[in-house]
């Protein structure tokens, strides 16, 4: 199945039908992580609709681009972007952490088409993402690996560990997307864990590190983040998306109250004409 | 004579990367130790040094996994079991994958380093993780074949291993993943041991003999999957069962063994291992029988439960 090249405000809408397609089954379901699948919705679209070399008639091709979604948390929009996309049958979301389902609470390779990783536990992406690359580079360089990580994965250990290494092994085609939306589950990044100088940090590990942040809700700002990528002849490469947790619903953004705290029916009968009226007017342009 | 399980880890490695492209293996700055050097030395394209981060390295080698390769990963048993227990569990377990984890220094065979580097724990996590194979090498000649047989597994394999040279068995095969191998028959009581203490329960076979004990003798070195039947078959011959490990009595080998038995054949058990406590420095032998694991507890337990019949 080949789609259809999309301009960058019918990305921008896609996205934004994703975020209405998660807020929808959370409130249905009760269950599942908000605040960090809306952060991401913008950069996972741009990364299926637009960026990345997979085939979805053979989603196990050996050359194709990987996608680790390390914070594994925003599990729903990874679903609802593979289900947009083609990897899952239509209506699959709506089975999320359903008894039997094949869309578990954090994503299961083994489970789901698409899902390149298990993730859940915090920290690991980077780590396994390395490891793909490695191989990648075994293979002349034949496919990008993708990572995504919050300031969670951030927190652990093991990403530092992954970040040292990845500096000494310097694998071409790893990319680090660091969805920064500044929020965790406590309070903000900078109550609990402060991660700046963020760039400065993956500098002082010898990483590819672009001399600006990018915006990573707007298309044009996620499209030059990927010009910047392509002009880099070695790696590692990070790119440090500023986004905002709960994108998209004034009153649940950038609060860790809404981390993963069950959508009621007040709020979503709230939330839910800011998300179709905003995605009206991209419907518009 | 004698052989170190390292040694021939290095040299299996390097005659296996000669006829398979896709084995990559991967050390945390300890493999002048494990003897995975000699395969970076040969292949240095498919070798990784990964610096002391055990838990980036099972995970790394979890990401190659899924590309179709066949990693190794080696280190000291005690650090692989915990301090990347999430990473096996969660990544290379959970999504079954094919990753060859190789655990050196084994049980308290990094005697003079003391507690922080003897591994008294690492079967009692590694049993409890679902998809692992799970062996002990009672032997240097068990090495290769049984990296060979891991190889053919679509899944992970834990693999422990000794630092010091042991007893070379001349046992009729290698360890086969699954099977239990009768060392000895005998008809009073069944000794079930694994990894380094198998030649010591050899010996106290021997030694009970003199006693008018006959022992059998079982090579129970694949611990997940455990051969449930020849180890029945034993226990219903001889009516009680000893366990001897280079481990903590509590999650072992011991603890394999009486989920079987409790269930299919209850009969007396004892248990030879660490009695629950951690262990200090100093060298091997005295150290090993300090803590009870040598022939003349394994000799003094069987006689023990003989009599509990």
């Amino acid at each position: 199945m080949q789609t259809v090249k999309l301009s960058n405000m019918e990305l921008q809408a896609q996205a934004q039908r994703f975020r209405i397609d998660v807020l929808k089954t959370l409130h249905d379901k009760q269950t599942g992580h908000w605040g960090g699948s809306a952060s991401v919705a913008d950069i996972l679209t741009y990364l299926y609709f637009e960026r990345m070399n997979i085939r979805v008639e053979d989603p196990l091709w050996e050359d194709r681009d990987r996608l680790i979604l390390s914070k594994g948390h925003a599990s729903p929009m990874l679903y609802a972007v593979l289900e947009g996309r083609g990897f899952l049958e239509a209506g699959t979301l709506s089975s999320f952490r359903d008894l039997n389902s094949s869309i578990q609470g954090h994503p299961c390779m083994n489970k789901t088409p698409g899902v390149e990783m298990s993730t859940g536990a915090l920290g690991h992406g980077l780590s396994v993402g390395l490891g793909m690359s490695l191989i990648s580079r075994m293979r002349d360089n034949s496919f990008y690996t993708y990572v995504i990580v919050g300031e969670g994965c951030l927190n652990e250990g093991q990403s530092w560990e992954a970040i040292m290494a990845a500096g000494k092994f310097a694998p071409e085609k790893l990319v680090l997307l660091v969805d920064y939306n500044k929020v965790q589950l406590d309070g903000t990044a900078e109550e609990i864990m402060p991660l700046d100088p963020l760039a400065d940090k993956f500098r002082a590990f010898n990483w590819n590190v672009p001399e600006r942040s990018f915006d990573g809700h707007n298309m044009d700002s996620i499209e030059e983040s990927f010009k910047w990528l392509d002009s880099q002849t070695t790696g590692p490469s990070v790119i440090i998306f500023d986004t905002v947790k709960g994108k998209g619903v004034s009153f649940m953004e950038n609060s860790n109250a809404w981390h993963g705290a069950p959508v009621g029916d007040d709020h979503f009968e709230k939330a839910l004409p800011e998300l179709t009226e905003q995605l009206a007017r991209w419907e518009k342009k | 004579m004698e052989k170190a399980m390292r040694d021939a880890f290095g040299e299996a490695l390097l005659s296996i990367g000669k006829e398979n492209d896709r084995l990559v293996v991967l050390d945390a700055d300890v493999s002048s130790s494990t003897r995975s050097g000699k395969f970076g030395q040969v292949f240095p394209d498919r070798f990784f040094n990964v610096g002391v981060a055990e838990a980036n390295m099972a995970d790394m080698a979890a990401g190659m996994a899924t590309c179709g390769y066949r990693p190794v990963i080696s280190a000291f048993a005690i650090f692989l079991a915990l301090k990347s227990t999430d990473q096996i569990r969660n990544v290379i377990c959970y999504n079954n994958l094919p990753v060859i984890i190789a655990g050196g220094y084994a049980g308290l065979s990094d005697s003079f380093d003391g507690a922080s580097h003897q591994s008294i724990t690492d079967l009692a996590i590694m049993r409890s993780f679902p998809n692992l194979t799970v062996l002990a090498l009672s032997e240097a000649d068990d090495v290769e074949p049984v990296l060979r047989q891991a190889l053919e597994i679509d899944g992970p394999v834990y693999i422990r291993m000794c630092r010091n040279a042991s007893p070379v068995l001349n046992k009729k095969e290698p360890l086969t993943i699954g099977r239990a191998q009768v060392l000895r028959s005998g008809s009073h009581i069944t000794i079930g041991a694994c990894g380094i203490t198998v030649p010591m329960a050899l010996a106290a076979a021997e030694e009970l003999e003199g006693e008018g004990v006959e022992a059998e003798v079982l090579d129970l070195g694949s611990i997940k999957p455990l051969d449930r039947e020849t180890l029945l078959e034993s226990v219903s011959k001889t009516g009680c069962f000893l366990s001897v490990e280079e481990h903590s009595v509590l999650g072992g080998l011991g603890s394999a063994v009486a989920e079987v038995l409790v269930k299919s054949r209850p009969v007396p058990m004892d248990f030879v291992g660490v009695d629950d406590c951690f262990t200090e420095s100093g060298p091997y032998e005295p150290l090993m029988e300090k803590y009870g694991i040598d022939s003349k507890s394994i000799s003094r337990k069987a006689l023990g439960l003989t009599a509990r019949k």
